[in-house]
């Protein structure tokens, strides 16, 4: 049998004295409660596997020019990085439960926490939660528990998929969620300040919003914080090579997906959500972190701490029923950082802002095209008006090889001829010519 | 050890990204700029690949020798399941092409993979669909219990309590709490199973439903299972199965064939994905046909033409618990596990499993107390009661353990036994491999005796000793963060810690 080392001899002599027979290690299950067999697929020998693999994995179009974002970006990721990753010692280990033989994911634990607050700057980090989705709905928990509150507002331009979530979770737990309305693609101030005037918790916001702006929201914290709610803001930690932090805009609670340092785009997971805060809300932070610490002879280790805001002791009174964090996309996105530096992740960020500048003037020759929010900058995503219904456009433009990017109709009604168009580094000139060109010729 | 960070050296590069003359550039104001670049390291490729080629070596892993975790599964990965996830056409495939105009003909593989996966486990566990959003086992439970939430609100039924065995998983009472579940804990009788009596002066019509493991967190199959679904049927509870200890019954007995309403799966224990250390798992619920309306969106289904699509016209579902379809990469090596192994080479699990387990619970016990003597499943939990005597704790004896070579079992959990430690050898051990542990356990059970401050004193080989945990929870020192005080530090300067 695959992956069972015992020989049907050895099997015999261990049930021979325990006394058993192969049946008696069942016996405390009655026959009424026994299954009649599974009808599963043949099994397969590693070679037929790779077949199939191989045959399933080449029916996913993974060779379109691709201009298609919305939170989950396509970047390179260096060789290095698998070399590291396929370190069996990081990935066949679980929770550091024993930190004696656990310093390895110990310490990258801490140094991914480190990272994580230096690129945002903020002063402490959890270890991950699940996703940039799940983070956010983390943060607002906190956020609740700190002011004692049950009010969030929720800006429209936060990714949408995100915005959904957050319905689903909140649903059964008396949490009123106010949703505002932008203006010109960011942010209403105005519209903020007057939800913020009745008892509210928490103001979560996006940077770069969903449609790719980006935003200095030191007013919004210093408005949310004068009302006694936490500011709590996803971002895409690329464009913090390069953008203003949400540690020096004064926010709260900072969230993200983390999937584009290093991560694949892997079909919506595994990804990573990163969490960072203050140090002053440590201790109703969700999720788990590892702390440096020593031996009884004074040497540096690491080990899980703040525990006592776990479920495994807390139970029901937990800050959250998380049990694990994402651990080796944490590593990943450590790896990722650290194999980039302090240069390289700059270099990225701007070249992904270029090649998005350079798209915008582009695809702007186009005729009938224009920008839908003109007056605002854009760091790597924009929307595009278009002539025509997105829906077709993007349709006539996957004959000919490129995916367009998203149609924001799907989650904007009213929005049925704008198309969000994310770029990467990995986008070259030839690409964004190309996708100009077939753009002009399908309209 | 140094930091990452305390190793830059300032100039130093890493890889380089590319660089591509344009037309145009960026051009964003100076006050939506970050003032300074963020303290990443400056190292070289090498510098970095040593560093963390040295953290691994500080770790043990399946890889590296026995690790009977228990209520961990953690069995060997295979290491074809590692290979094709990283093929192409699934590792840079984007999430959102399904949501494209006709984009779900561009994603036709992977939707393949997610259907069969869900046609398999609804087999292995008699449910009538499944959602494999769920992103960790602690979610499944949370995405269970949203589903049972959701499922009385629509009957119109005002149900507030959530039923829990005191020897349940800490996530179980966490995950009811933030479903808007006041939880209700049920004892343990003197056999180690839920007390019948308890249950029964517990159920009235506000119970929501029960959160039963199964086998138990002490390896315990409870034989009145069946019973215990039919007394919360009779209120019009539901009853969900944590399946975290599914590896004790594949192709034995089926959670829906007995009466469970809800189910997840660990597709990271029981169907041999890593662990990573802690993480991405990925953690299935199967639901009974009547509550089939209530899953996450969106569902994968199956045309009349035999091509498949993604259903999100579910006006009764809890709605996303995931931004996608779940933890894909961790599905897809799941999905070649058990196309590899298929329904005989799951119940050979199971039968080894069990065989692995009662061997090490027969051979260990004339030197530990064994609290729940009788037949096991999966894993076996002993006591440290008679060592403590000695001074010898379930903790000293698993340093003990570290130090001759062997991962340890879980300590201390479940709460209900003192000086627990929970053993769960898992199929893919050999008996060489258990009789070599099995030594090393009476090894430590006469030094115990012998030389109790020996025992105590471990481990010595590993490359940090015991550590001082009360001092890092009192005095956090969570973050090294580069001094960002004073401009003249900003090159690479020693990081600084934040103490709270």
């Amino acid at each position: 049998m695959p992956f069972i080392p015992n020989t049907n001899l050895q099997r015999i002599q261990m049930l021979a004295e325990m006394g058993l027979d192969e049946d008696g290690l069942f016996a405390d299950i009655p026959a009424e409660m026994r299954c009649k067999g599974m009808n599963l697929p043949e099994p397969l020998a590693e070679q037929e596997l790779r077949n199939l693999m191989s045959a399933l994995a080449g029916r996913n179009r993974t060779d379109l020019i691709s201009f298609l974002g919305g939170g989950f970006y396509d970047h390179f990721t260096p060789a290095a990085l698998d070399a590291i990753l396929s370190r069996s010692e990081f990935y066949t280990a679980y929770t550091p439960y024993q930190p004696e033989i656990s310093q390895g994911t110990l310490q990258a634990m801490y140094e991914y926490q480190s990272a994580i607050c230096r690129l945002t700057e903020m002063e402490v980090a959890n270890a991950s939660v699940y996703d940039g989705g799940t983070a956010i709905y983390e943060a607002i928990m906190m956020a609740m528990r700190v002011t004692g509150r049950r009010r969030v507002i929720v800006d429209q331009t936060v990714n949408p998929i995100y915005r959904k979530m957050i319905r689903s979770y909140t649903h059964n737990l008396g949490i009123e969620l106010v949703e505002t309305r932008p203006q010109n693609g960011r942010a209403r101030r105005s519209e903020i300040l007057d939800n913020l005037r009745v008892e509210t918790a928490a103001v979560v916001l996006q940077n770069p919003n969903f449609f790719g702006m980006i935003d200095d929201f030191t007013d919004v914290a210093e408005m949310t914080a004068q009302h006694g709610a936490l500011s709590i803001v996803s971002c895409y930690p690329i464009s913090l090579g390069i953008l203003k932090t949400p540690g020096e805009m004064g926010v709260d609670i900072v969230t993200g997906e983390g999937q584009s340092l290093g991560l694949g785009l892997s079909f919506g997971g595994p990804y990573l959500g990163f969490m960072a805060t203050r140090k002053k809300y440590m201790r109703k932070m969700p999720g788990r972190i590892s702390g440096r610490t020593v031996d009884e002879q004074g040497r540096d280790g690491f080990v899980m701490t703040l525990q006592a805001r776990e479920q495994h002791i807390r139970r029901e009174k937990a800050t959250s029923n998380i049990c694990t964090n994402q651990n080796l996309c944490a590593l990943t996105a450590l790896t990722y950082l650290s194999l980039l530096g302090k240069q390289g992740l700059r270099e990225v960020a701007q070249s992904c802002a270029d090649k998005t500048g350079y798209a915008k003037q582009r695809l702007l020759q186009v005729p009938g095209v224009r920008l839908k929010y003109p007056d605002r900058w854009h760091f790597n995503e924009f929307v595009l008006e278009l002539p025509a219904r997105a829906d077709q456009v993007i349709r006539r433009l996957l004959q000919r090889g490129v995916a367009a990017g998203f149609p924001l109709a799907a989650y904007y009604p009213d929005m049925e001829m704008s198309l969000l168009v994310a770029l990467t580094e990995k986008r070259s000139k030839a690409d964004i010519d190309f996708f100009a060109h077939v753009l002009e010729i399908s309209l | 050890m140094k930091l990452i960070f305390d190793k830059s050296i300032a100039g130093r590069r890493g890889v380089r990204p590319v660089k591509e003359e344009l037309a145009s550039r960026a051009d964003f104001p100076e006050h939506m700029l970050r003032k300074r670049p963020a303290e990443l390291p400056e190292l070289a490729e090498i510098d970095v690949v040593r560093h963390f080629t040295t953290l691994s070596q500080k770790n043990f892993g399946v890889d590296s020798g026995f690790y009977p975790l228990g209520s961990c599964t953690m069995k060997y990965n295979p290491k074809v399941c590692e290979r094709v996830v990283r093929y192409p056409g699934f590792f840079d495939l984007h999430p959102l092409l399904p949501q494209l105009p006709s984009g779900q003909t561009l994603v036709e593989g992977a939707l393949e993979v997610l259907y069969e996966m869900d046609m398999m486990l609804q087999e292995i566990c008699g449910m009538a669909g499944f959602t494999l959003q769920p992103l960790a086992g602690a979610h499944g439970e949370l995405t269970g219990t949203m589903i049972m939430a959701a499922y009385h609100r629509d009957r119109g039924a005002k149900k507030t309590i959530m039923l829990i065995p005191d020897s349940g998983h800490g996530t179980n009472p966490a995950s009811a709490a933030i479903a808007g579940f006041d939880v209700k804990t049920i004892p343990s009788d003197d056999r180690g199973l839920m007390s019948m009596k308890a249950l029964k002066e517990a159920l009235d019509d506000s119970v929501a439903g029960l959160m039963l493991t199964c086998p138990n967190t002490l390896g315990l199959f409870n034989s009145r299972v069946k019973d215990i679904c039919r007394l919360i049927h009779d209120v019009d509870g539901l009853v969900y199965c944590d399946g975290a200890n599914m590896n004790a019954m594949l192709g034995v007995c089926r959670p829906g064939d007995v009466g469970f309403d809800i189910v997840h799966v660990n597709l990271h224990k029981t169907f041999a994905t890593p662990h990573g250390g802690g993480g991405p798992g990925s953690g299935p619920v199967g639901v009974v046909e009547r509550l089939l309306d209530f899953l996450p969106i969106s569902v994968v289904r199956k045309a009349d033409d035999g091509s498949f699509y993604l259903d999100y016209n579910l006006p009764k579902s809890i709605g996303y618990v995931a931004p996608f379809y779940g933890s894909f990469g961790v599905i897809l090596k799941a999905f070649a596990y058990l196309r590899m192994l298929g329904g005989e080479g799951l119940r050979r699990v199971s039968q080894n499993a069990v065989l692995n387990a009662n061997y090490v619970r027969k051979k260990l016990e004339p030197y530990f107390d064994l609290p729940f003597p009788q037949l096991c499943k999966h894993e076996c939990v002993f006591s440290a009661t008679r060592q403590k005597k000695n001074g010898v704790a379930a903790m000293d004896i698993a340093k003990a353990l570290i130090e001759r070579g062997f991962h340890p079992p879980t300590i201390y959990f479940p709460l209900t036994v003192k000086e627990a430690m929970m053993i769960e050898p898992t199929e893919t051990e050999s008996k060489e491999t258990l009789d070599h542990f099995i030594d090393a356990m009476i090894d430590i059970s006469q030094q115990a005796d012998s030389d109790p401050r020996a025992v105590k004193r471990c481990p010595t080989n590993t490359p940090v000793g015991r550590l001082d945990e009360v001092r890092a929870a009192r005095n956090p020192d969570v973050a090294s963060v580069a001094s960002v005080a004073s401009p003249a530090s900003a090159a690479s300067l020693p990081g600084e810690s934040i103490n709270g």
